[in-house]
Protein backbone atom coordinates (compact mmCIF):
# COMPACT_ATOMS: atom_id res chain seq x y z
CA UNK A 1 0.00 0.00 0.00
CA UNK A 2 1.36 3.11 -0.98
CA UNK A 3 0.43 5.90 1.14
CA UNK A 4 1.31 9.79 0.13
CA UNK A 5 0.06 12.23 2.62
CA UNK A 6 -0.04 16.19 1.92
CA UNK A 7 1.29 18.21 5.00
CA UNK A 8 1.30 21.94 5.82
CA UNK A 9 3.33 24.17 7.62
CA UNK A 10 1.54 26.95 9.79
CA UNK A 11 0.96 29.23 12.80
CA UNK A 12 0.72 27.30 16.09
CA UNK A 13 -3.28 27.56 16.74
CA UNK A 14 -1.78 29.34 20.12
CA UNK A 15 -0.77 31.88 18.19
CA UNK A 16 -2.42 35.78 18.42
CA UNK A 17 -2.68 37.39 15.03
CA UNK A 18 -1.03 40.36 14.51
CA UNK A 19 -1.27 42.57 11.42
CA UNK A 20 1.08 45.15 9.87
CA UNK A 21 0.32 47.16 6.41
CA UNK A 22 -2.38 44.96 5.63
CA UNK A 23 -0.93 41.83 6.24
CA UNK A 24 -0.79 38.65 8.55
CA UNK A 25 2.56 39.66 10.88
CA UNK A 26 4.60 36.55 10.93
CA UNK A 27 7.42 37.75 12.90
CA UNK A 28 6.83 36.15 15.86
CA UNK A 29 4.91 33.35 14.89
CA UNK A 30 6.03 29.66 15.88
CA UNK A 31 4.85 27.31 13.19
CA UNK A 32 3.63 23.20 13.92
CA UNK A 33 2.03 20.93 11.65
CA UNK A 34 -1.27 21.62 10.65
CA UNK A 35 -3.34 19.81 13.17
CA UNK A 36 -5.60 17.86 10.68
CA UNK A 37 -3.14 17.02 8.64
CA UNK A 38 -1.58 15.02 12.02
CA UNK A 39 -4.52 13.00 12.20
CA UNK A 40 -3.67 12.44 8.41
CA UNK A 41 -0.29 11.18 9.61
CA UNK A 42 -1.59 9.46 12.20
CA UNK A 43 -3.85 7.47 9.67
CA UNK A 44 -1.42 6.65 7.60
CA UNK A 45 1.23 5.22 10.05
CA UNK A 46 -2.28 2.50 11.10
CA UNK A 47 -3.07 1.23 7.82
CA UNK A 48 0.65 0.87 7.41
CA UNK A 49 0.25 -1.46 10.95
CA UNK A 50 -3.00 -2.67 10.39
CA UNK A 51 -1.13 -4.02 6.80
CA UNK A 52 1.45 -4.99 8.15
CA UNK A 53 2.76 -3.28 5.06
CA UNK A 54 3.61 0.07 3.10
CA UNK A 55 5.05 3.22 2.35
CA UNK A 56 4.53 6.70 3.58
CA UNK A 57 5.65 9.63 1.50
CA UNK A 58 5.33 13.09 2.86
CA UNK A 59 4.62 15.93 0.33
CA UNK A 60 4.79 19.49 1.10
CA UNK A 61 4.98 22.97 -0.13
CA UNK A 62 6.20 26.32 1.11
CA UNK A 63 9.45 27.75 2.05
CA UNK A 64 12.75 26.27 3.71
CA UNK A 65 10.71 25.84 6.86
CA UNK A 66 8.33 23.79 5.62
CA UNK A 67 11.41 20.79 6.23
CA UNK A 68 10.46 21.08 9.81
CA UNK A 69 6.96 19.86 9.39
CA UNK A 70 8.13 17.21 7.38
CA UNK A 71 10.89 15.55 9.62
CA UNK A 72 8.35 15.83 12.04
CA UNK A 73 6.48 13.40 10.08
CA UNK A 74 9.67 11.47 9.65
CA UNK A 75 10.34 11.53 13.03
CA UNK A 76 6.86 9.58 13.69
CA UNK A 77 7.56 7.23 11.25
CA UNK A 78 6.92 8.35 7.44
CA UNK A 79 9.26 6.45 5.07
CA UNK A 80 10.01 9.28 3.14
CA UNK A 81 9.41 12.97 2.67
CA UNK A 82 9.72 15.24 -0.11
CA UNK A 83 10.27 19.49 -0.64
CA UNK A 84 8.03 21.01 -3.13
CA UNK A 85 9.90 24.23 -3.32
CA UNK A 86 10.65 27.00 -6.01
CA UNK A 87 10.70 30.49 -5.87
CA UNK A 88 7.65 30.07 -8.60
CA UNK A 89 5.44 28.65 -6.13
CA UNK A 90 5.44 31.75 -3.90
CA UNK A 91 1.63 32.98 -3.09
CA UNK A 92 -0.02 30.00 -4.87
CA UNK A 93 -3.38 30.03 -3.92
CA UNK A 94 -5.46 26.74 -3.27
CA UNK A 95 -5.72 25.89 -6.69
CA UNK A 96 -2.32 26.00 -7.59
CA UNK A 97 -1.24 24.46 -4.15
CA UNK A 98 -3.56 21.56 -5.32
CA UNK A 99 -1.66 21.57 -8.47
CA UNK A 100 1.80 21.13 -7.58
CA UNK A 101 0.72 18.85 -4.78
CA UNK A 102 -1.05 17.36 -7.81
CA UNK A 103 1.81 16.94 -10.43
CA UNK A 104 4.10 15.70 -7.19
CA UNK A 105 1.61 12.76 -6.07
CA UNK A 106 1.40 12.02 -10.59
CA UNK A 107 5.07 11.53 -10.29
CA UNK A 108 4.95 8.62 -7.16
CA UNK A 109 3.22 4.99 -6.72
CA UNK A 110 -0.10 5.86 -4.69
CA UNK A 111 -2.86 3.87 -3.82
CA UNK A 112 -4.13 6.79 -1.04
CA UNK A 113 -3.99 9.93 -0.63
CA UNK A 114 -4.53 11.44 3.15
CA UNK A 115 -4.94 15.49 3.40
CA UNK A 116 -6.13 17.39 6.09
CA UNK A 117 -9.34 18.82 6.22
CA UNK A 118 -8.21 22.25 6.09
CA UNK A 119 -4.97 24.75 6.86
CA UNK A 120 -5.95 26.06 10.35
CA UNK A 121 -4.58 29.25 9.00
CA UNK A 122 -6.12 30.62 5.76
CA UNK A 123 -9.48 27.83 6.33
CA UNK A 124 -10.21 27.27 2.11
CA UNK A 125 -10.61 23.65 3.03
CA UNK A 126 -10.25 23.24 -0.38
CA UNK A 127 -6.69 22.07 -1.21
CA UNK A 128 -7.72 18.19 -0.69
CA UNK A 129 -10.70 18.11 -2.84
CA UNK A 130 -9.26 20.13 -5.51
CA UNK A 131 -6.17 17.62 -5.92
CA UNK A 132 -8.82 14.66 -6.19
CA UNK A 133 -10.15 16.66 -9.06
CA UNK A 134 -6.87 17.16 -10.37
CA UNK A 135 -6.02 13.56 -10.67
CA UNK A 136 -9.20 12.95 -11.54
CA UNK A 137 -9.90 10.55 -8.23
CA UNK A 138 -12.71 9.99 -5.97
CA UNK A 139 -12.60 11.89 -2.79
CA UNK A 140 -14.35 11.79 0.78
CA UNK A 141 -13.62 14.84 2.89
CA UNK A 142 -14.29 15.46 6.55
CA UNK A 143 -13.34 11.64 7.33
CA UNK A 144 -14.07 10.48 11.12
CA UNK A 145 -13.27 6.43 10.65
CA UNK A 146 -11.27 4.99 8.05
CA UNK A 147 -11.31 1.04 6.86
CA UNK A 148 -9.32 -0.43 3.82
CA UNK A 149 -11.26 -3.61 2.51
CA UNK A 150 -9.83 -6.68 2.49
CA UNK A 151 -8.98 -7.04 -1.29
CA UNK A 152 -7.19 -3.88 -0.49
CA UNK A 153 -9.34 -2.04 -3.23
CA UNK A 154 -11.60 0.31 -1.86
CA UNK A 155 -12.33 2.26 1.39
CA UNK A 156 -15.32 2.64 3.76
CA UNK A 157 -15.09 6.25 5.28
CA UNK A 158 -17.36 7.58 7.84
CA UNK A 159 -17.69 11.78 7.61
CA UNK A 160 -20.08 14.07 9.73
CA UNK A 161 -22.88 14.75 8.18
CA UNK A 162 -25.93 17.23 10.05
CA UNK A 163 -27.90 14.92 12.12
CA UNK A 164 -25.47 11.86 12.19
CA UNK A 165 -22.64 10.59 10.88
CA UNK A 166 -22.46 8.25 6.70
CA UNK A 167 -20.25 5.62 5.87
CA UNK A 168 -19.27 6.59 1.96
CA UNK A 169 -17.92 3.62 -0.20
CA UNK A 170 -14.89 4.61 -2.62
CA UNK A 171 -12.53 2.47 -4.79
CA UNK A 172 -8.87 3.10 -4.62
CA UNK A 173 -6.66 5.04 -5.14
CA UNK A 174 -8.85 8.14 -3.47
CA UNK A 175 -8.31 10.91 -1.48
CA UNK A 176 -9.59 11.15 2.12
CA UNK A 177 -9.43 14.55 4.01
CA UNK A 178 -9.15 13.75 8.03
CA UNK A 179 -11.05 15.39 10.56
CA UNK A 180 -10.13 15.28 14.11
CA UNK A 181 -11.82 12.38 15.88
CA UNK A 182 -10.19 10.15 13.12
CA UNK A 183 -7.76 8.96 15.37
CA UNK A 184 -5.31 10.21 18.24
CA UNK A 185 -2.18 11.02 17.31
CA UNK A 186 0.83 9.63 19.08
CA UNK A 187 3.82 11.99 19.62
CA UNK A 188 7.63 11.37 18.19
CA UNK A 189 9.70 9.40 20.12
CA UNK A 190 13.31 10.64 21.13
CA UNK A 191 14.95 8.28 18.57
CA UNK A 192 12.80 9.02 16.18
CA UNK A 193 13.43 13.11 16.64
CA UNK A 194 16.98 12.04 16.82
CA UNK A 195 17.25 10.03 13.67
CA UNK A 196 15.48 12.98 11.55
CA UNK A 197 17.71 15.58 12.91
CA UNK A 198 20.40 15.25 10.20
CA UNK A 199 18.13 13.97 7.66
CA UNK A 200 18.37 15.43 4.16
CA UNK A 201 15.11 15.73 2.28
CA UNK A 202 14.92 16.13 -1.35
CA UNK A 203 13.38 18.82 -3.43
CA UNK A 204 11.75 18.82 -6.38
CA UNK A 205 11.30 22.43 -8.48
CA UNK A 206 8.68 23.52 -10.89
CA UNK A 207 10.89 21.88 -14.01
CA UNK A 208 10.67 18.42 -11.74
CA UNK A 209 7.31 18.59 -11.10
CA UNK A 210 6.27 20.23 -14.95
CA UNK A 211 4.47 23.03 -13.24
CA UNK A 212 4.93 25.51 -15.97
CA UNK A 213 5.83 29.15 -14.24
CA UNK A 214 2.70 30.94 -15.28
CA UNK A 215 0.46 27.82 -13.36
CA UNK A 216 1.38 28.87 -9.89
CA UNK A 217 2.70 31.40 -7.44
CA UNK A 218 1.01 34.82 -6.99
CA UNK A 219 0.72 35.57 -10.59
CA UNK A 220 -1.56 32.64 -11.50
CA UNK A 221 -3.89 33.16 -8.53
CA UNK A 222 -7.27 32.75 -9.39
CA UNK A 223 -8.06 34.28 -6.19
CA UNK A 224 -5.60 37.11 -4.06
CA UNK A 225 -5.76 38.43 -0.83
CA UNK A 226 -6.23 42.41 -1.09
CA UNK A 227 -5.89 43.07 2.73
CA UNK A 228 -6.04 41.41 6.24
CA UNK A 229 -7.56 43.56 9.33
CA UNK A 230 -8.37 42.35 12.82
CA UNK A 231 -11.75 42.28 13.61
CA UNK A 232 -13.48 45.02 16.10
CA UNK A 233 -12.48 43.55 19.92
CA UNK A 234 -15.32 43.24 21.81
CA UNK A 235 -15.79 45.04 25.35
CA UNK A 236 -16.95 43.33 28.63
CA UNK A 237 -20.41 43.93 29.23
CA UNK A 238 -21.95 43.86 32.53
CA UNK A 239 -21.20 41.52 35.57
CA UNK A 240 -23.06 40.11 38.13
CA UNK A 241 -21.16 38.26 41.08
CA UNK A 242 -23.91 38.41 44.00
CA UNK A 243 -25.92 35.68 44.37
CA UNK A 244 -25.84 32.94 41.92
CA UNK A 245 -29.79 32.61 41.84
CA UNK A 246 -30.49 36.16 41.62
CA UNK A 247 -27.90 36.73 38.87
CA UNK A 248 -29.12 34.03 37.02
CA UNK A 249 -32.80 35.64 36.81
CA UNK A 250 -31.67 39.10 36.04
CA UNK A 251 -29.48 38.01 33.15
CA UNK A 252 -32.52 35.94 31.78
CA UNK A 253 -34.56 39.12 32.25
CA UNK A 254 -32.07 41.39 30.35
CA UNK A 255 -32.05 38.44 27.78
CA UNK A 256 -35.67 38.92 26.99
CA UNK A 257 -36.03 42.44 27.62
CA UNK A 258 -32.83 43.86 25.76
CA UNK A 259 -31.48 41.30 23.75
CA UNK A 260 -35.14 40.32 22.85
CA UNK A 261 -34.37 36.59 22.90
CA UNK A 262 -37.67 34.25 23.07
CA UNK B 1 -20.93 35.84 -19.58
CA UNK B 2 -23.73 37.76 -18.09
CA UNK B 3 -24.27 39.64 -14.86
CA UNK B 4 -26.39 36.76 -13.07
CA UNK B 5 -26.38 35.19 -9.71
CA UNK B 6 -26.85 31.68 -9.66
CA UNK B 7 -27.44 30.29 -5.80
CA UNK B 8 -27.53 26.41 -5.61
CA UNK B 9 -29.98 25.49 -3.35
CA UNK B 10 -29.74 23.19 -0.32
CA UNK B 11 -32.69 20.78 -0.37
CA UNK B 12 -33.23 18.92 3.07
CA UNK B 13 -36.60 16.58 3.87
CA UNK B 14 -38.39 17.89 0.43
CA UNK B 15 -37.30 22.10 1.35
CA UNK B 16 -34.73 24.49 0.58
CA UNK B 17 -32.60 24.90 4.08
CA UNK B 18 -32.97 28.46 5.30
CA UNK B 19 -29.26 28.86 3.84
CA UNK B 20 -30.55 28.77 0.61
CA UNK B 21 -33.35 31.77 1.05
CA UNK B 22 -30.01 34.12 2.84
CA UNK B 23 -28.19 33.39 -0.55
CA UNK B 24 -31.03 34.65 -2.63
CA UNK B 25 -31.39 37.62 0.13
CA UNK B 26 -27.52 38.12 -0.54
CA UNK B 27 -27.66 37.24 -3.94
CA UNK B 28 -30.32 39.68 -5.02
CA UNK B 29 -28.29 42.53 -3.66
CA UNK B 30 -25.09 41.46 -5.31
CA UNK B 31 -27.11 40.60 -8.72
CA UNK B 32 -28.68 44.26 -8.73
CA UNK B 33 -25.27 46.10 -8.18
CA UNK B 34 -23.76 43.65 -10.90
CA UNK B 35 -26.87 44.58 -13.17
CA UNK B 36 -28.16 40.81 -13.20
CA UNK B 37 -30.65 38.84 -11.73
CA UNK B 38 -30.88 35.90 -9.31
CA UNK B 39 -31.78 32.76 -10.46
CA UNK B 40 -31.44 29.33 -8.25
CA UNK B 41 -30.49 25.41 -8.88
CA UNK B 42 -32.03 22.63 -7.21
CA UNK B 43 -30.95 19.11 -7.40
CA UNK B 44 -32.03 16.10 -5.81
CA UNK B 45 -35.57 13.38 -6.59
CA UNK B 46 -38.93 14.48 -6.71
CA UNK B 47 -38.22 18.11 -5.65
CA UNK B 48 -40.95 19.69 -8.21
CA UNK B 49 -42.43 21.76 -4.77
CA UNK B 50 -39.05 23.61 -3.88
CA UNK B 51 -40.06 26.09 -6.73
CA UNK B 52 -42.54 28.09 -4.94
CA UNK B 53 -40.60 28.59 -1.86
CA UNK B 54 -37.46 29.62 -4.44
CA UNK B 55 -39.62 32.18 -6.37
CA UNK B 56 -40.98 33.48 -3.03
CA UNK B 57 -37.69 34.38 -1.85
CA UNK B 58 -36.61 35.97 -4.98
CA UNK B 59 -35.36 32.93 -7.79
CA UNK B 60 -36.44 34.77 -10.74
CA UNK B 61 -35.63 31.44 -12.80
CA UNK B 62 -35.33 27.50 -11.25
CA UNK B 63 -33.18 25.30 -12.88
CA UNK B 64 -34.33 21.63 -11.53
CA UNK B 65 -32.29 18.52 -12.10
CA UNK B 66 -34.75 15.80 -11.01
CA UNK B 67 -33.49 12.42 -11.46
CA UNK B 68 -33.17 9.48 -8.97
CA UNK B 69 -29.21 9.40 -9.34
CA UNK B 70 -29.07 12.39 -7.59
CA UNK B 71 -31.59 11.43 -4.84
CA UNK B 72 -28.88 11.51 -2.48
CA UNK B 73 -25.92 14.49 -2.41
CA UNK B 74 -22.57 12.79 -4.10
CA UNK B 75 -19.79 15.14 -5.10
CA UNK B 76 -18.87 14.01 -8.59
CA UNK B 77 -22.51 13.19 -9.72
CA UNK B 78 -23.99 16.90 -8.50
CA UNK B 79 -20.24 18.45 -9.75
CA UNK B 80 -21.16 17.23 -13.52
CA UNK B 81 -24.81 18.40 -13.16
CA UNK B 82 -23.80 22.06 -12.21
CA UNK B 83 -20.67 22.26 -14.29
CA UNK B 84 -22.77 21.24 -17.26
CA UNK B 85 -25.22 24.15 -16.15
CA UNK B 86 -23.03 26.78 -15.34
CA UNK B 87 -20.87 26.49 -18.54
CA UNK B 88 -24.08 26.67 -20.39
CA UNK B 89 -25.49 29.86 -18.60
CA UNK B 90 -22.22 32.07 -18.04
CA UNK B 91 -23.33 33.75 -13.98
CA UNK B 92 -21.46 36.14 -12.74
CA UNK B 93 -21.00 34.33 -9.41
CA UNK B 94 -22.34 30.95 -7.72
CA UNK B 95 -23.09 31.08 -4.33
CA UNK B 96 -22.95 27.61 -2.31
CA UNK B 97 -23.98 27.21 1.42
CA UNK B 98 -21.16 26.93 3.65
CA UNK B 99 -22.65 23.76 5.19
CA UNK B 100 -21.30 20.13 5.22
CA UNK B 101 -22.78 19.53 1.91
CA UNK B 102 -21.83 22.93 0.43
CA UNK B 103 -18.08 22.66 1.76
CA UNK B 104 -17.47 19.11 0.05
CA UNK B 105 -19.13 19.94 -3.15
CA UNK B 106 -17.84 23.78 -4.09
CA UNK B 107 -13.87 22.88 -4.41
CA UNK B 108 -14.53 19.94 -6.67
CA UNK B 109 -16.88 22.21 -8.69
CA UNK B 110 -14.44 25.35 -8.57
CA UNK B 111 -11.84 22.40 -10.14
CA UNK B 112 -13.99 21.40 -12.32
CA UNK B 113 -14.19 24.97 -14.14
CA UNK B 114 -11.03 26.31 -13.36
CA UNK B 115 -11.96 28.59 -11.71
CA UNK B 116 -11.21 30.61 -7.55
CA UNK B 117 -13.00 29.94 -4.51
CA UNK B 118 -13.43 32.07 -1.28
CA UNK B 119 -15.03 29.89 1.06
CA UNK B 120 -16.74 30.37 4.15
CA UNK B 121 -17.58 34.32 3.12
CA UNK B 122 -19.14 37.17 5.24
CA UNK B 123 -19.39 39.52 3.28
CA UNK B 124 -20.00 40.92 -0.38
CA UNK B 125 -19.49 44.54 -1.73
CA UNK B 126 -19.18 45.47 -5.86
CA UNK B 127 -16.81 47.76 -6.29
CA UNK B 128 -16.65 48.81 -10.34
CA UNK B 129 -17.90 45.78 -11.36
CA UNK B 130 -15.46 43.83 -9.30
CA UNK B 131 -16.71 41.72 -6.10
CA UNK B 132 -14.84 42.48 -3.19
CA UNK B 133 -15.14 39.37 -0.56
CA UNK B 134 -14.68 38.87 3.04
CA UNK B 135 -13.84 36.19 4.39
CA UNK B 136 -12.33 35.14 8.31
CA UNK B 137 -8.76 33.36 8.19
CA UNK B 138 -7.24 31.88 11.17
CA UNK B 139 -10.76 31.09 12.56
CA UNK B 140 -11.72 34.59 12.95
CA UNK B 141 -8.80 35.91 14.72
CA UNK B 142 -8.54 38.03 11.66
CA UNK B 143 -10.55 39.18 8.67
CA UNK B 144 -9.26 38.65 5.04
CA UNK B 145 -10.82 40.95 2.05
CA UNK B 146 -10.25 39.01 -1.08
CA UNK B 147 -10.88 38.93 -4.99
CA UNK B 148 -11.10 36.33 -7.27
CA UNK B 149 -9.65 37.04 -10.40
CA UNK B 150 -11.76 35.09 -13.21
CA UNK B 151 -15.65 34.91 -13.54
CA UNK B 152 -17.78 32.72 -12.77
CA UNK B 153 -16.84 33.71 -9.34
CA UNK B 154 -16.88 31.07 -6.46
CA UNK B 155 -18.10 31.36 -2.77
CA UNK B 156 -19.33 29.62 0.03
CA UNK B 157 -21.79 32.10 1.89
CA UNK B 158 -21.79 31.27 5.39
CA UNK B 159 -24.96 30.49 7.52
CA UNK B 160 -26.54 32.52 10.06
CA UNK B 161 -24.82 35.74 8.20
CA UNK B 162 -26.72 37.31 5.93
CA UNK B 163 -30.44 38.35 6.14
CA UNK B 164 -33.41 35.80 4.63
CA UNK B 165 -35.71 38.16 2.53
CA UNK B 166 -39.43 37.95 3.87
CA UNK B 167 -41.34 35.28 1.60
CA UNK B 168 -43.52 37.46 -0.97
CA UNK B 169 -46.04 34.62 -2.43
CA UNK B 170 -46.89 36.74 -5.10
CA UNK B 171 -43.65 36.09 -6.63
CA UNK B 172 -43.19 34.16 -9.92
CA UNK B 173 -40.49 32.17 -11.49
CA UNK B 174 -39.99 30.83 -14.78
CA UNK B 175 -38.49 26.75 -14.19
CA UNK B 176 -36.75 25.33 -16.78
CA UNK B 177 -35.73 20.88 -16.40
CA UNK B 178 -31.59 20.38 -16.91
CA UNK B 179 -30.40 17.45 -17.39
CA UNK B 180 -29.47 15.13 -14.27
CA UNK B 181 -26.08 13.92 -16.30
CA UNK B 182 -24.34 12.74 -13.12
CA UNK B 183 -21.23 10.77 -15.22
CA UNK B 184 -19.95 8.55 -13.20
CA UNK B 185 -20.16 8.17 -9.63
CA UNK B 186 -17.19 6.23 -7.38
CA UNK B 187 -17.28 7.59 -4.03
CA UNK B 188 -21.25 6.64 -2.73
CA UNK B 189 -23.08 6.62 0.84
CA UNK B 190 -23.68 2.83 1.62
CA UNK B 191 -25.23 3.83 5.15
CA UNK B 192 -26.56 6.74 6.83
CA UNK B 193 -25.98 6.20 10.90
CA UNK B 194 -28.50 8.53 12.29
CA UNK B 195 -27.96 10.22 15.77
CA UNK B 196 -31.04 9.36 18.37
CA UNK B 197 -33.27 12.23 18.46
CA UNK B 198 -33.50 15.56 17.04
CA UNK B 199 -30.29 17.63 17.16
CA UNK B 200 -30.14 21.25 15.58
CA UNK B 201 -27.35 21.84 13.61
CA UNK B 202 -24.41 24.12 15.30
CA UNK B 203 -23.21 26.45 12.70
CA UNK B 204 -26.79 27.49 11.61
CA UNK B 205 -28.41 27.34 15.09
CA UNK B 206 -29.89 30.81 16.96
CA UNK B 207 -29.11 30.15 19.79
CA UNK B 208 -25.96 27.87 21.33
CA UNK B 209 -25.10 26.59 24.96
CA UNK B 210 -21.70 25.21 25.18
CA UNK B 211 -20.32 23.26 28.09
CA UNK B 212 -16.65 23.12 28.95
CA UNK B 213 -14.50 21.59 31.83
CA UNK B 214 -16.22 23.61 34.67
CA UNK B 215 -18.92 21.10 34.11
CA UNK B 216 -16.85 18.20 35.66
CA UNK B 217 -18.05 15.24 34.43
CA UNK B 218 -19.94 14.04 31.26
CA UNK B 219 -23.54 13.54 32.91
CA UNK B 220 -23.43 16.75 34.31
CA UNK B 221 -23.78 18.19 30.26
CA UNK B 222 -27.63 17.08 30.85
CA UNK B 223 -27.89 20.45 32.72
CA UNK B 224 -26.73 22.06 29.20
CA UNK B 225 -28.90 19.83 27.27
CA UNK B 226 -31.99 20.79 29.19
CA UNK B 227 -31.04 24.30 29.06
CA UNK B 228 -30.72 24.44 25.21
CA UNK B 229 -34.13 22.43 24.94
CA UNK B 230 -36.09 25.16 26.41
CA UNK B 231 -34.19 27.46 24.38
CA UNK B 232 -34.66 25.43 21.15
CA UNK B 233 -30.71 26.00 20.93
CA UNK B 234 -27.96 23.84 19.88
CA UNK B 235 -25.49 22.43 22.20
CA UNK B 236 -21.52 22.92 22.27
CA UNK B 237 -18.73 21.80 23.56
CA UNK B 238 -15.24 23.45 24.29
CA UNK B 239 -11.90 21.75 23.17
CA UNK B 240 -11.47 20.28 26.50
CA UNK B 241 -14.54 19.08 27.41
CA UNK B 242 -14.44 17.10 23.65
CA UNK B 243 -10.68 15.98 24.34
CA UNK B 244 -11.64 14.62 27.90
CA UNK B 245 -14.23 12.40 25.92
CA UNK B 246 -17.27 13.97 27.39
CA UNK B 247 -18.56 14.83 24.12
CA UNK B 248 -17.91 14.25 20.68
CA UNK B 249 -15.93 16.06 18.43
CA UNK B 250 -18.85 17.13 16.47
CA UNK B 251 -20.08 19.23 18.85
CA UNK B 252 -16.24 21.27 19.70
CA UNK B 253 -16.72 25.26 18.96
CA UNK B 254 -13.45 26.90 18.19
CA UNK B 255 -10.88 26.62 16.26
CA UNK B 256 -10.05 23.25 15.46
CA UNK B 257 -14.05 22.33 15.74
CA UNK B 258 -16.79 24.73 13.99
CA UNK B 259 -17.16 28.64 13.88
CA UNK B 260 -20.85 29.93 14.76
CA UNK B 261 -22.39 33.44 15.21
CA UNK B 262 -25.80 32.60 16.82
CA UNK B 263 -28.12 35.50 17.96
CA UNK B 264 -27.21 33.82 21.55
CA UNK B 265 -24.32 32.38 22.80
CA UNK B 266 -23.91 30.62 25.98
CA UNK B 267 -20.63 29.72 27.92
CA UNK B 268 -21.08 27.28 30.78
CA UNK B 269 -17.75 26.48 32.77
CA UNK B 270 -15.69 27.23 29.54
CA UNK B 271 -12.48 29.69 30.44
CA UNK B 272 -12.19 31.43 27.16
CA UNK B 273 -9.04 29.95 25.40
CA UNK B 274 -8.04 31.92 22.64
CA UNK B 275 -8.80 29.26 20.24
CA UNK B 276 -12.25 28.84 21.63
CA UNK B 277 -13.04 32.77 21.28
CA UNK B 278 -11.74 32.38 17.67
CA UNK B 279 -14.89 29.95 17.61
CA UNK B 280 -17.73 32.13 18.91
CA UNK B 281 -16.77 36.02 19.54
CA UNK B 282 -18.81 36.83 16.72
CA UNK B 283 -21.91 35.94 18.18
CA UNK B 284 -24.44 38.93 18.42
CA UNK B 285 -24.77 38.45 22.71
CA UNK B 286 -22.19 36.48 24.63
CA UNK B 287 -23.14 35.34 27.94
CA UNK B 288 -21.07 33.45 30.50
CA UNK B 289 -20.96 31.45 33.64
CA UNK B 290 -17.52 30.99 35.28
CA UNK B 291 -16.36 30.82 38.95
CA UNK B 292 -13.12 31.86 37.96
CA UNK B 293 -13.93 36.01 37.77
CA UNK B 294 -10.35 36.49 35.58
CA UNK B 295 -11.33 34.20 33.14
CA UNK B 296 -10.79 35.43 29.66
CA UNK B 297 -14.49 34.60 28.66
CA UNK B 298 -15.74 37.49 30.52
CA UNK B 299 -13.78 39.65 28.09
CA UNK B 300 -16.05 39.21 25.76
CA UNK B 301 -19.29 38.89 27.41
CA UNK B 302 -22.20 40.82 26.99
CA UNK B 303 -23.56 39.31 30.53
CA UNK B 304 -21.17 37.38 32.90
CA UNK B 305 -22.21 35.78 35.62
CA UNK B 306 -19.31 34.71 38.18
CA UNK B 307 -20.82 31.62 40.07
CA UNK B 308 -20.77 28.11 39.91
CA UNK B 309 -22.53 26.96 36.43
CA UNK B 310 -24.30 23.80 38.46
CA UNK B 311 -26.58 26.92 40.61
CA UNK B 312 -26.74 29.28 38.07
CA UNK B 313 -27.89 27.03 34.98
CA UNK B 314 -30.74 25.08 36.43
CA UNK B 315 -32.03 28.36 37.24
CA UNK B 316 -31.55 29.67 33.62
CA UNK B 317 -33.60 26.80 32.51
CA UNK B 318 -36.19 27.34 35.02
CA UNK B 319 -36.61 31.37 34.32
CA UNK B 320 -36.72 30.69 30.61
CA UNK B 321 -39.48 28.00 31.12
CA UNK B 322 -41.89 30.61 33.09
CA UNK B 323 -40.99 32.66 30.44
CA UNK B 324 -42.37 31.06 27.67
CA UNK B 325 -45.11 29.48 29.68
CA UNK B 326 -46.15 33.46 30.15
CA UNK B 327 -45.59 33.97 26.27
Amino acid sequence: MNIVICVKQVPDTETKIKVKDGQVDHAETKYVVNPYDEYAIEEGLRIRERLGEGKITLVSTGPERVKDALKSGLALGADEAIHLVDEAFEGSDPYATALILSKAVAKLDYDIILCGKQGVDEDHAQVGIILAELLDLPHVSVVTKLEISEDRQAVVAHREVEGGHEAVQAPLPSVITAQKGLNEPRYASIKGIMAVKKKVIPEWNATELGVEKNQAGAMAAKMTFLEVTLPPERTAGQVFAEDPVQDAIKVAHLLRDEAKIL
Amino acid sequence: MSNDVLVVAEIRDGAPKKITFEMLGEGARIAEQLGGSVHAVALGHGISEVASPLAHHGAKKIYLADDPALEHYTAEGYTSVLAHLIKDMQPALVLLGATTTGKDLAPRLAARLAVGLASDCTGFAVENGQLRITRPIYAGKAIATVEETQKPYMVTARPNVFAAPEPDTSLKATTETIPGDTGEIRAKVVEMIKEAGERVELTEADIVVSGGRGLKAPENFAMIEELAKVLGAAVGASRAAVDAGWKDHSYQVGQTGKVVTPTLYIACGISGAIQHLAGMKTSKYIVAVNKDPDAPIFKVADYGIVADVFRVVPVLTEEFKKMKAEG
